[in-house]
Order: C-alpha cells, then structure tokens, then sequence
C-alpha cells in the first residue's frame, strides 16, 4: 500500500476528498482518525469534546480498512467524524450535556448514528452542546471537556474570547478548528445554523421527519431535526444522503420517503432561481456588518444568475414567543422522565419520593433547563392551556402558511442566520431573554418544519467584531434539500469564505 | 345526563336513587405492547419484559401498535359506536416511579371510539347503558411495596400494555344493574377476543362512579371506587359505598369528591384521595406521535373478519334452531358455549335437545364442580351421538342419562360401547315384545278385567309389569302400542 499523501494536511481536506484518498488507499482509516484524535488532543482548550475513546475508534477504523482492502466500502468509509453529544451511543457516554446523564451509557445507538455508520463512518467522539440542547451559547453545559478538569465553554476557534453559539456549538468549533472534517448537530430552533454560521462553517437541517428522531436526546419532539455540519455544501450534501431515510419502525414522525442522493444536483446551474428576499430579516436589529456581508452574497447570487423577489414573512417577529411557549411545553414533558428513578442521576440523600424527585432534579438540571420547564408546565397548566399553548399551535400553523404563500413568488428564501455575528463569553450569560431575542431568524423555518442551511458569506469589518465569520441562511420548501445544496454550493464555488480558516488550525 | 324513565319506587334505597357510571380498563390481547415490541405475557420475572421504549431511555420513542388499535376498532364494532376517522394522542403528566415517562401517553380530547351502547337483560328486563367513549391508552408498571423492607420495588414488565378504557354515561341505577352491566361487557370483549377477561390478573379492571340523589333532584356528587376485580366484590363494594353516602347525607354531611378503595377483608369502602389532591396533568397532544388515522375501509377489514357477534348468534339461534329467546340467550352467554351448543346440534341434528342437554345435564356438572365449558369431559361429538341415540329410538332418555354419567366420568369412552356394556339398548324387536305383552297379560288376568272395565289405572301396572320383564329396555312408547292393540283385540 503505497501513501502518496502527507498526513499533516489530512485535516484540511474536505469529506468528498478525504473519502476519495481512503478509497484509493492513498492514506488509511486508522491514519485518518489517528490523525484528527491528535488534533483534537492537540487543541483541548477549545472545549469541543466530551467524551473520546481512542481504541473503539481505531478499532472501527481497521474495520473501514479491511472493507476497502476488500473491496466492500461504504460511500464514506473510513472518514473520521464525531456526533454532538445528543444521539445516544453504544460505543461512547452520552450526556447531552446534562450532570443528569453524567456517565450516562446507551445500550444503542442512534439511527442517524447508526446509519453514518454503516455508510462506513468514523467515530471520533461525542461533541459538547447546551444542556439538551438548550441554548444558542454553548455556555449552558454541565460536562468537562476532554482534557479539561472543570467544566469550561466551547470556544470558537476565530476568537476564544468569543462563544461558538448553540446549541451545536461543540460540533460548529470542532469542525471550523479542522478537529473533525465533519460532524453531526441537531437543530431545535437554529441550533445547526446559527452556531455554523458562528464558526464560519456550512450546515444544514431538512425537513422535519427527513432525519430519524430516534435515539435523539429529545428535547422538543415537534421541532428537534439532525443534520450534517461540514465546511462545504458538498460535503454536507454527502452526509445527508446516508443520514436521512425513513425509520418507520421507531420513529412515528419519520416520512415515509425514501433516502436521496443529494450530491446528483450539485452542479446544476441556478440560472433564474428565485431568491426570495424578506423583509422583515433586514429590518432593526439586524448589525451592520452582518447586513452588508449577507447583501453582497445576495448580489453574488444575481451574478450567478438568480433573481431577487422581495417577500414577506409577517409574523417573523412572532415566531419568538411562538417558539419559546412550544419548545418549553414539549421540554417540560420530555425531561419527566429524568427522575432519578430508572437511570442518570439521583440524589444521595433524600427523606422520601418527593424529595429524592426535587433533590434529583435541582442537582441534575441547569439554571436554563429548569427555566424552560418551569414556562412549559406553566403553559400547559390548566387554565393557562387556551391561552398560551393553544393560542402558538394556532400562529405556528399560520407562520407555516406565510411560507407558503412566500414559495409561491420564489423558490428559496435568503436571509441573515443570526443578528450578530458570536459575541463574547459571558456577555448574554445573565440576560436569557437576550439569548431568545437572537434566535428570530432561525426560528419560523423550525416552527414550519422547513429545510434550513447555513453558509459562510464574509467576516466582519467592524472594529469590535472583527474577523467574525458571517453566515447566510437559505430556506427552502418542503423536501427541498437538494435545492438549496445546489445554491449554497454554486455560492461556494464562486467565493472561498467556506475555505478560510481560522488562525492556528 | 341520566336516561329518561323514571326510576322505579322499588330501586330506591331509603328513597335515594342509585346513580352509577363504570370506567374499565380492559387489557387488548396483543402479543406486543401498545407502543414497543416488547411482549406483554403475564408473570414473567421483574422487568425481563420491558425494553428501551418502556423504560422511557433517552432517545426513544412510540410507536402505534395496529393490533391494538385493531382491537379498539372491533370494540367500537360491537357496541355500535362512531369509529372516529382521525384521533388524537395525547400526554398526561404527573410523576410516579412505575410511570417511566413521566407522562402516560393516552386519548383526551379525540378518543378512537365514541358512543355506542352495551346491551342486556336484568332479570326479564331489559336494560341499555350508553357509552360516552373508549379511548387507547398504556398501561403504567407495578409498585411492589410488600418485598422489600423500607424500600419499593418497580416491576415494569406491564409498562406500556395496552388498554382500552371504556366510559359509560351514569345511567346505572343499582348495584345488580351494575353487575350486569360490567358481565355483558366482559361477556362482549372475551367473546370478540380483544381481552382475555381475566379479572385476577388485571386484564380487565373496573372503577364504579357512585352517587346517590333524591328522584328528580340534580346529580349527587360522585366518589369513585377503584380496581373491582371480581364480580363479587363489585356489587359488595357498590351497596357498601350506597348505604355509607346515604348515612352521610342523612347525617347532614356532605359528600365530598374522592376516589376510593373498597377492602374485601371488611367489606369497607376507604377515601385514597380526594380533589383537593388531585393533579393537574398538563394534557397536550403527543408531539412524538401523529393523529390516529382510521379509514372507512379500515374498518371495513376489520369488520369483515370479526365473529358474529353474540346478539346477532341469539337471533340467528331462534330463526334457524327454533329455539326460544330464552335458550337462545343462554346458549350465547360465551363463545365456547354458543360453539360446543352448534357443534352439538351438527352431529345429532337435534337442536331442541341439544339445548335442553347443555343447559340441563352438563351445566348442573359444571357448576357442581366449577368446570368451563372448555373443560367440560363429554365433548360436543360425544353428546351428539347420544342425543342421536336418544331419537333414532336406540335408548331411552333414563338410559342416556346412565350413558352420559359413565362418559362424564370417564368409565365409558364411546356412546355406542358404552350402551352395549350396559346393556342399554332399547328392544325394537316387535315380536320379542309381543311375546313378552303376551305372557304379561295371561299372568295378569285380575288386572286386565279391571282396565276392560274402564280402569285406566291398571294399565299402568301392566306397562310396569312389561318393562320390568324387558329389564327396561323395551320402548315405553312401543310397550303401549303393542298393549292398547292386544287388549283391544
């Protein structure tokens, strides 16, 4: 076997290559994981994993070895990458992020897990994320990193100083400080697209129920989406294709569609695509540097041939209360069963079942966790129910309606990801509302279910920013995957913010 | 809303009228439960039936058993109820250690089946209680308080179980009502198989809403009493739970909301919790599992492959059998039964008797010794053959009665051996017979005078005199044919 590649570059190729140079047997497996484990070991500082184990990874990556050698590889055999850690695992602890799951080990994996696995993935380890997934800062984990003695945030590799964003931080840094060529995230309310667009990475959710939701650390069933986080569309369009498909057998909210091949379209020309533009994303609020960065990619776009449409989404601004009474309702149940009774934590000292409850779940919870279960049971109480739970459903399904009315003038939507770009640790920590009001722009695609994607359009210029990756998010209609890859992938071949890389990495 | 007639003067208890509703929890015969593929077998070991779904592991999720929404289907079929195209799952919210999620996934708002009336007779009356509902819900696990010194066991072996929970309207009126109300729906969800009806395992579990009223007053408030797991205890518990909220009221107490516990070691009925302590369960629709869709056509399968139901078996009973409403209801008090009545009647032809057998000789031995009819030693085919001896003339009904002894028993195993080795068989032989009338009527003469002047009784005696030189196996019939035409000649 004859290695042609320098190893010490392996880091900065891109999935599609990197499985094209195991193929060809022009580096192993066992060389490729071995080599992003020493990267990640290298640059522990950043906080990015929670859980490794060095010898189960290699050990599946001569298995991946031994399938090329014999001529039964997978399409992505052998390349290394890592899950956040909300998809339950056999091989690794699973926290989601919780002193809940401290230790906490699955007895399976997780169908998006399971099925990257047997397209021929890598695991590398599990990624950090907010406590069940909870959070646009990352600052809400309870678990050390790796290498780390006490629990201490993901840092985005463009500015340590600066959050990653969430709640797929861990994944979004990971991947921008080339620790892993990719990774997987979950996207609840932006958590996919707000943190890739923090890091300067691309990253994409589909439609929901395109993605299996089993052996998802749940936390609102009706929003919680998986993807892929990579640094290209390309990429992600090649992590996609094995996660998705149907799982009918153990996900009641799987579609009945079967898988697709989202690389086939790729290249197709966006010669008089429809980009709807709305409004109500470049209004107040929206800072300046994020405004001119995501407008000279708009003007990229009508060089490559697309169309402006000037849209509206009216009830944008709503899709924050909306969201944040629906998310909360579905948390507050999905997190009973967290009691101390079956599995995770439970309190050491107790004086009866009510008290080993509270003792439990005051220990095991966060301050953010407790505060969302506080306002779902709080929505969902008697008398309260009508008013606040029913009153979003009832917005949800017209949120959902303005997008409708939205494809009818464009085929996919453009728009800033987040209002800022990553600010500094610390500095929203007190102010959860502040947190909340960030979320507006990732927020209608969860609440409708729509495919939404994150794509690296520039870096701020100004003064207190600077250097801060900017992202762009594409919206698309139902089962639109393929269209948006297309167009965030002839943006991307057209610039190169995806192929900057963060200083030292 | 209670029904329209008036309650009988004799039905009040102290001149309080009984108001009673039931919720039952009939367990669905699935192998698998309602929302996972672990089995749902009873008495396995502690938690050897209950997998990642049922213990509620991170990442798990339902998913809708169709056999048990099958089950729900064919229910609503029997009762006659509206099958709702599109119902709704939803949460209720409270925590106990036996309830893994935390919630128990159930139907609220939009349960599967709506309506419909269970039917039956009180005596000679016949009595319809309307069902509000029957909705598809799971089962939560077991606290087992009595092993474990200071400590409580959780067995989740019955987490997850199916269950139908069937509501009626209080339309109730007494505890013997109520009785026969609850028999006729076990009677129904055994027979259609969707329950195996086993009261002492839990299969099927019924809480009793009381209440009792002045006629024509509002309805009284109501205490409910919990998990009757036998018939017995159910009418106990009721009359109990009557005379003590009557003794209240008459004490100038109030009744006060609650749900209770009936204790058969005193007989007692005991307040558990009252609404004071009752919980708000935060329902809201399962967001991990879209609406139940049910199609017409759906139903029809299901439909289509259902047994014949117990009401139509009775009518079809006294149309093709000829049988009285009577008999025909009591051959189709259980499927077993209505089966081993028609499989009877095929081998013999001989409907008539072969109900008066079932309901005479083999039902006396089963209750004398506590056997179902499953169990009953003298099969269909057997008693067939019998009741055919019967009527081709070969025995007479005393003889068959020894036969079905010696088969019963088990000292005789095939009719026709049985009526040999006994010597059982009736003579048909006329000349055999003739000869024997004539020896009886030359030895008798004294008896003989006194019928040819005009004494019918001494008759009788000749008749006793004949069988008796026959060792009883001549035809009685036959005997007084052959004698009326000797004594006439």
């Amino acid at each position: 076997m004859t290695h042609s590649l320098s190893t010490h570059s392996l880091h900065d190729l891109s999935v599609h290559d990197l499985a094209l140079a195991l193929k060809n047997k022009q580096v192993s497996a066992v060389e490729a994981a071995g080599h992003f484990l020493v990267r990640s070991s290298a640059h522990a500082n950043l906080g990015t994993y929670v859980a490794l184990n060095e010898a189960t990874t290699l050990a599946q990556a001569q298995a991946a070895d031994q399938r090329i050698a014999q001529g039964s590889a997978g399409t992505l055999e052998g390349v290394p990458i890592a899950h956040k850690d909300i998809f339950v695992t056999r091989d690794f602890v699973t926290t989601a992020g919780s002193r809940m799951l401290k230790g906490y080990r699955s007895p399976f994996d997780a169908t998006v897990v399971a099925k990257l696995a047997s397209a021929g993935v890598v695991t590398l380890g599990k990624l950090n994320c907010d406590e069940f997934a909870m959070g646009s800062s990352n600052e809400n984990s309870a678990i050390a990193p790796v290498g780390c003695d006490t629990v201490t945030p993901v840092r985005n590799p463009w500015n340590i100083e600066r959050i990653p964003g969430g709640s797929s931080g861990g994944s979004a840094a990971a991947v921008a400080a080339r620790l892993a060529p990719a990774a997987t995230g979950t996207d609840t309310g932006g958590s996919i697209r707000q943190p890739a667009a923090f890091c300067g990475i691309t990253g994409i959710k589909p439609t929901y129920g395109r993605a299996s939701r089993y052996g998802m650390v749940a936390f609102a069933s009706s929003l919680d989406q998986a993807g892929p986080m990579a640094r290209s569309a390309q990429d992600c369009a090649l992590l996609l294709s094995s996660l998705c498909g149907p799982d009918l057998d153990r996900d009641s909210t799987s579609l009945d569609m079967p898988a697709e091949d989202y690389s086939r379209n790729l290249n197709d020309s966006i010669e008089g695509l429809r980009i709807g533009v709305p409004q109500e994303f470049f209004g107040e609020g929206l800072s300046d540097d994020v405004r001119a960065s995501v407008e000279a990619a708009l003007k990229q776009y009508e060089q490559l041939g697309a169309k402006l449409v000037p849209i509206q989404l009216p009830r944008t601004e709503l899709s924050i209360p909306v969201y944040y009474i629906i998310a909360p309702a579905e948390a507050s149940s999905n997190l009973s069963r967290f009691d101390g009774v079956k599995f995770g934590h439970r309190a050491a000292q107790y004086t009866d079942l009510a008290d080993m409850y509270k003792k439990t779940r005051a220990e095991g919870f966060g301050d953010e966790v407790k505060r969302r279960i506080m306002i779902g049971a709080y929505v969902l109480s008697h008398g309260y129910y009508d008013a606040y739970y029913l009153q979003a459903q009832k917005i949800r399904r017209m949120i959902a309606d303005d997008f409708q009315n939205a494809f009818k003038q464009c085929d996919v939507i453009a728009g800033p990801v987040a209002p800022t770009v990553a600010w500094k640790l610390g500095e929203k920590s007190d102010d959860p509302v502040a947190n909340y009001l960030a979320d507006i722009f990732t927020l209608p695609a969860s609440l409708a279910g729509l495919p939404g994607m994150s794509i690296p359009v520039g870096f701020s210029q100004a003064a207190q920013d600077k250097g801060m990756p900017i992202g762009m998010q594409l919206i698309g209609n139902y089962f639109g995957e393929a269209r948006l890859l297309n167009a965030a992938h002839r943006f991307q071949q057209a610039t190169d913010f995806h192929s900057a890389k963060p200083a030292g990495y | 809303m209670a029904s329209a007639s008036p309650t009988p003067k004799s039905l009040l208890v102290q001149g309080y009228e009984v108001v009673i509703g039931f919720e039952t929890h009939a367990q669905l015969s699935t192998q698998s439960k309602i929302f996972s593929r672990a089995s749902t077998a009873f008495g396995a070991e502690p938690n050897t039936q209950a997998c990642a779904v049922d213990l509620a592991l991170p990442g798990t999720l339902p998913v809708m058993n169709k056999g048990a929404v099958e089950r729900a289907i064919e229910f609503g079929l029997a009762v006659g109820s509206h099958i709702a195209p599109r119902s709704i799952f939803a949460r209720k919210n409270y925590f106990y250690p036996d309830l893994p999620k935390g919630y128990q996934i159930s139907q609220f708002e939009i349960p599967v089946v709506q309506g419909g009336s269970v039917e039956f007779f009180l005596g000679e009356e016949k009595k319809s209680v309307r069902l509000v509902r029957a909705h598809l819900e799971e089962d939560a696990g077991k606290s087992l308080h009595e092993d474990f010194i200071g400590q409580t066991g959780i067995d989740l072996n019955r987490a997850g179980t199916p269950l139908l929970e069937i509501v009626t309207e209080p339309d109730m009126r007494s505890s013997a009502e109520a009785v026969a109300y609850a028999k006729e729906l076990h009677k129904i969800v055994t027979w259609i198989g969707i329950c195996d009806g086993n009261m002492q395992e839990g299969s099927f579990r019924c809480d009793a809403n009381v209440s009792v009223r002045k006629p024509g007053a509002e309805l009284g408030t109501r205490r409910e009493i919990k998990n009757l797991n036998s018939f017995k205890f159910m009418q106990q518990a009721i009359d109990f739970e009557i005379r003590w909220q009557i003794e209240e009221i008459e004490d100038g107490r109030a009744i006060q909301q609650a749900t209770v516990l009936f204790n058969p070691d005193t007989g007692e009925t005991r307040a558990m919790r009252t609404k004071e302590d009752a919980a708000d369960y935060r329902y809201f629709p399962d967001p991990d599992l879209p609406p139940l869709c049910i199609s017409e056509q759906w139903v029809q399968e299901v439909r289509g492959r259902m047994a014949e139901l117990p009401r139509v078996m009775a009518q079809r009973f006294v149309r093709d059998y000829g049988l009285s409403e009577y008999d025909a209801t009591q051959l189709t008090q259980s499927l077993a039964l209505s089966s081993y009545f028609e499989a009877t009647t095929k081998t013999c032809g001989e409907a008539k008797l072969a109900g008066n057998w079932i309901m005479g000789e083999v039902s006396r031995r089963l209750n004398a010794q506590d056997l179902s009819i499953d169990q009953a030693p003298v099969r269909p085919l057997a008693l067939g053959q019998l009741i055919g001896r019967i009527s081709d003339g070969t025995i007479s009904n005393n003889a068959a009665r020894q036969v079905f002894d010696a088969l019963w028993d088990g000292s005789g195993a095939d009719v026709d051996a049985v009526i040999e080795a006994k010597g059982l068989r009736q003579m048909n032989d006329s000349s055999e017979l003739e000869k024997i009338v004539e020896d009886v009527l030359a030895a008798n003469a004294k008896n003989v005078a006194e019928f040819k002047a005009g004494n019918e009784k001494a008759l009788n005696a000749l008749v006793g005199q004949i069988m008796k030189a026959s060792k009883g196996k001549a035809n009685p019939q036959q005997v007084n044919t052959v004698l009326r035409a000797k004594l006439a000649a």
